[in-house]
């Protein structure tokens, strides 16, 4: 079922961008480790580990489309499935220094050491282990979004209103994580990884593993959402989107739609979240500011919304913007560029930039219809 | 209590495609219905008119659960109270609704829409794993044959004239299959040409299930030929043959005489 299901949302633009994705996964890693670092065809290692990130960010990107762009719901809260994703994957890492920590103890880590906490919280156990680990980072942000949509959209919470508490759902997620006394690390968060699956996590080679994790996670991701978009499902989706009434009319429970479709998209974001920690090699809860989830809807709005690669282009296209930008002396006025980015797209690119192509891609075809159809009309009527 | 008397309602109620008995709804003090009672035979067409503001529209919210009424019963085929379910449980029995305003999905083709509104299992794991059969198919071609957009079937909803998208959600009311359809105003913004086609695929329509047509047009109701029920104030001021109410004093006092 699973299988036909993925099956039909294979056509040839679907294909073809999961074989770029795929492409650059296994390329640049391989470019990183078998070129010698003096030939220009040599990806250093920290483009890799850069490039990984964003691609993370895409998945996240994605994960934000498939809600807002499908069905409406403008989430500014997504980064905090990201980050728990994060943190499921950094107690993991954590728990694999064992006792290579500063403080040389097996059983703790060291900011429990350092709190004097004598055994480990409950909530640690389990992590130990990769595949534990694993499935929390599609439960634990799973779980949230199912208990916070069953509520939110159960009383049909919607538009702004819908927004704000997500805003405010991460916001207290960000206090929370701040706190020693909740387990995670306080302000500092976790850091000081040492080994993912016993491989030595600064390796090259485990880095272009990541990176290529990361390129097939977000292959994954998008692939799914093709076949979530084509599916009935997804036309139901939209039909919610463009009229929410009409769609409960004709029979539609609209909340259990919400339900499933914010639930997956949590889930994506807590992968997206999981594999950007290792490659970054901190997760804090500086993670959970409402300001990332916002950037998280600007890549979408800059791609193009309701378009599937529109975001993961503009995940990709803010972020280099980012990172060249930041490097520079005007580093301090990026926050300044994002927003007039995001006013500027709004204003004179409302489809973005995917949006935008594709539109004129569609132009031609959408025209010549009328015509055909007008045509054999009127002739019909002036024959009669 | 209660079931005492639910069950004097339903005895009432027991023949009734539609029954509203005494049902009152008011926005904030404002009494948009004050103690409606109407009742649609199985099979029957029925016309309703009324000033602007008389409450029809919001008959008809009450009817498909889109608002809850302050007091009065409301039961659909003799014995399934409405004003307990929501509107997907609603429309699952058999009630379809069309909007005032026109309401179809924009950014969906024409085909879409009528598939969407296709009877069938709308859980979402359902949906997710759906397969267009040949019987759907063809249900929605001839649905198109009917509405008479056949034509226009890989047309955006959004490019449609307005009279078209009028028809297009007349179309996916069938597809539901419904028992009862109820449509608000649909001739409104039409030209006289599409008012009478409209009329006569109502009728059409009115062959098979039962209809409730709320509508301003007068020629558009004297063509429909129907049981007229004419509103005011939230409650019923007359009913019977388009004739008779025309004739009957309080009408045209308040309604036709302006
Ligand atoms: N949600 C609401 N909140 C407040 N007042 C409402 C609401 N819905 C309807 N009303 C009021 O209730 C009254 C009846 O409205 P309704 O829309 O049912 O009239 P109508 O008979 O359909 O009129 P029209 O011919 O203009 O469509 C109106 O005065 C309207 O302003
Ligand atoms: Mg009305």
């Amino acid at each position: 079922m699973v299988t036909a299901f993925l099956l039909r949302a294979l056509d040839r633009r679907t294909a073809i961008v999961l074989i770029a994705i795929l492409g650059v996964g296994i390329l640049l890693p391989v470019l990183n480790l078998t070129m010698d670092p003096s030939s220009p065809f040599h990806v250093p290692t920290y483009v890799l580990t850069l490039l990984g990130k964003y691609l993370t960010y895409a998945l996240l990107a994605l994960a934000v489309d498939l809600v807002w762009g499908f069905c409406g719901i403008l989430s500014l809260g997504h980064a905090a499935f990201f980050a728990l994703g994060g943190y499921a994957m950094g107690m993991y890492l954590m728990r694999q220094i064992g006792d290579r920590g500063t403080y040389g103890n097996p059983l703790l880590p060291d900011f429990m050491v350092f709190l004097n906490w004598k055994e480990l919280p409950w909530f640690w156990t389990g992590f130990d282990h990769f595949w534990f680990a694993a499935i929390m980072v599609l439960l634990v942000p799973g779980l949230l979004a199912f208990v916070f949509g069953w509520f939110a959209f159960r009383s049909r919470v919607t538009g702004v209103y819908l927004s704000i508490i997500t805003q405010a759902m991460t916001y207290a997620l960000l206090l929370a994580f701040f706190r020693n006394d909740m387990g995670f690390g306080g302000n500092n968060g976790l850091t000081d990884f040492k080994d993912i699956l016993g491989f030595d996590i600064q390796a090259d080679a485990t880095r272009g593993a990541l990176f290529f994790a990361s390129a097939l996670a977000l292959a994954a991701g998008f692939w799914i959402c093709r076949a979530v978009i084509a599916s009935k499902f997804g036309k139901v989706l939209v039909a919610v989107r463009d009229a929410e009434g009409r769609t409960r009319f004709i029979g539609y429970r609209v909340e259990g739609y919400k339900l499933v479709v914010w639930t997956l998209s949590a889930m994506m974001a807590g992968v997206a979240g999981a594999l950007y920690v290792p490659q970054i090699g901190i997760i804090n809860p500086g993670e959970f500011a409402p300001a990332n989830s916002i950037e998280a809807v600007i890549w979408v709005a800059v791609g193009g919304r309701g378009t599937l690669i529109g975001p993961i282009v503009g995940a990709l296209l803010v972020n280099f913007g980012k990172t060249w930008f930041t490097s520079g002396m005007l580093a301090e006025y990026w926050l300044f560029v994002l927003g007039g980015l995001f006013v500027l797209v709004t204003l004179f690119l409302p489809k973005g930039v995917v949006g935008t192509l594709l539109a004129r891609d569609r132009k031609k075809p959408v025209e010549k219809p009328i015509e055909d159809v007008v045509a054999p009309g009127a002739v019909g009527q002036a024959a009669e | 209590m209660n079931t005492a008397n639910a069950q004097i309602a339903n005895a009432k109620a027991k023949d009734s495609l539609l029954y509203l008995d005494g049902v009152s709804v008011s926005f904030d003090g404002f009494k948009a219905l004050r103690g409606l009672s109407l009742v649609i035979e199985p099979g029957e067409m029925r016309a309703i008119i009324g000033p602007n503001g008389a409450g029809k529209t919001t008959m008809m919210d009450v009817i498909t659960g889109k608002t809850k009424p302050d007091s009065g019963d409301v039961y659909f085929a003799g014995d399934t109270d409405l004003t307990r379910l929501d509107e997907a449980a609603i429309a699952s029995l058999g009630i379809g609704r069309k909007f005032q305003k026109p309401t179809v999905f924009e950014s969906h083709t024409v085909w879409d829409n009528i598939d969407l509104a296709l009877a069938g299992d709308r859980k979402p794991f359902a949906t997710l794993f759906h397969r267009t059969s040949k019987a759907e198919i063809a249900r929605v071609e001839e649905i198109l044959e009917t509405i008479r957009l056949s034509d226009k079937r890989d047309w955006l909803a959004a490019n449609l004239s307005h009279g078209q998208k009028q028809w297009l959600e007349i179309g996916m009311l069938l597809a539901q299959e419904p028992k009862l359809l109820l449509v608000d105003e649909p001739a409104a913004g039409m030209t006289d040409s599409e008012t009478a086609e409209t009329a006569i695929l109502l009728k059409e329509i009115a062959k098979t299930k039962s209809v409730v047509v709320v509508e301003h047009d007068m020629t558009f109701v004297r063509d429909l030929g129907v049981k007229v029920t004419v509103l005011h104030e939230g409650s019923v001021l007359s009913e019977g043959s388009l004739d008779v109410v025309s004739a009957d004093p309080k009408v045209i006092e308040v309604y036709l005489g302006r």
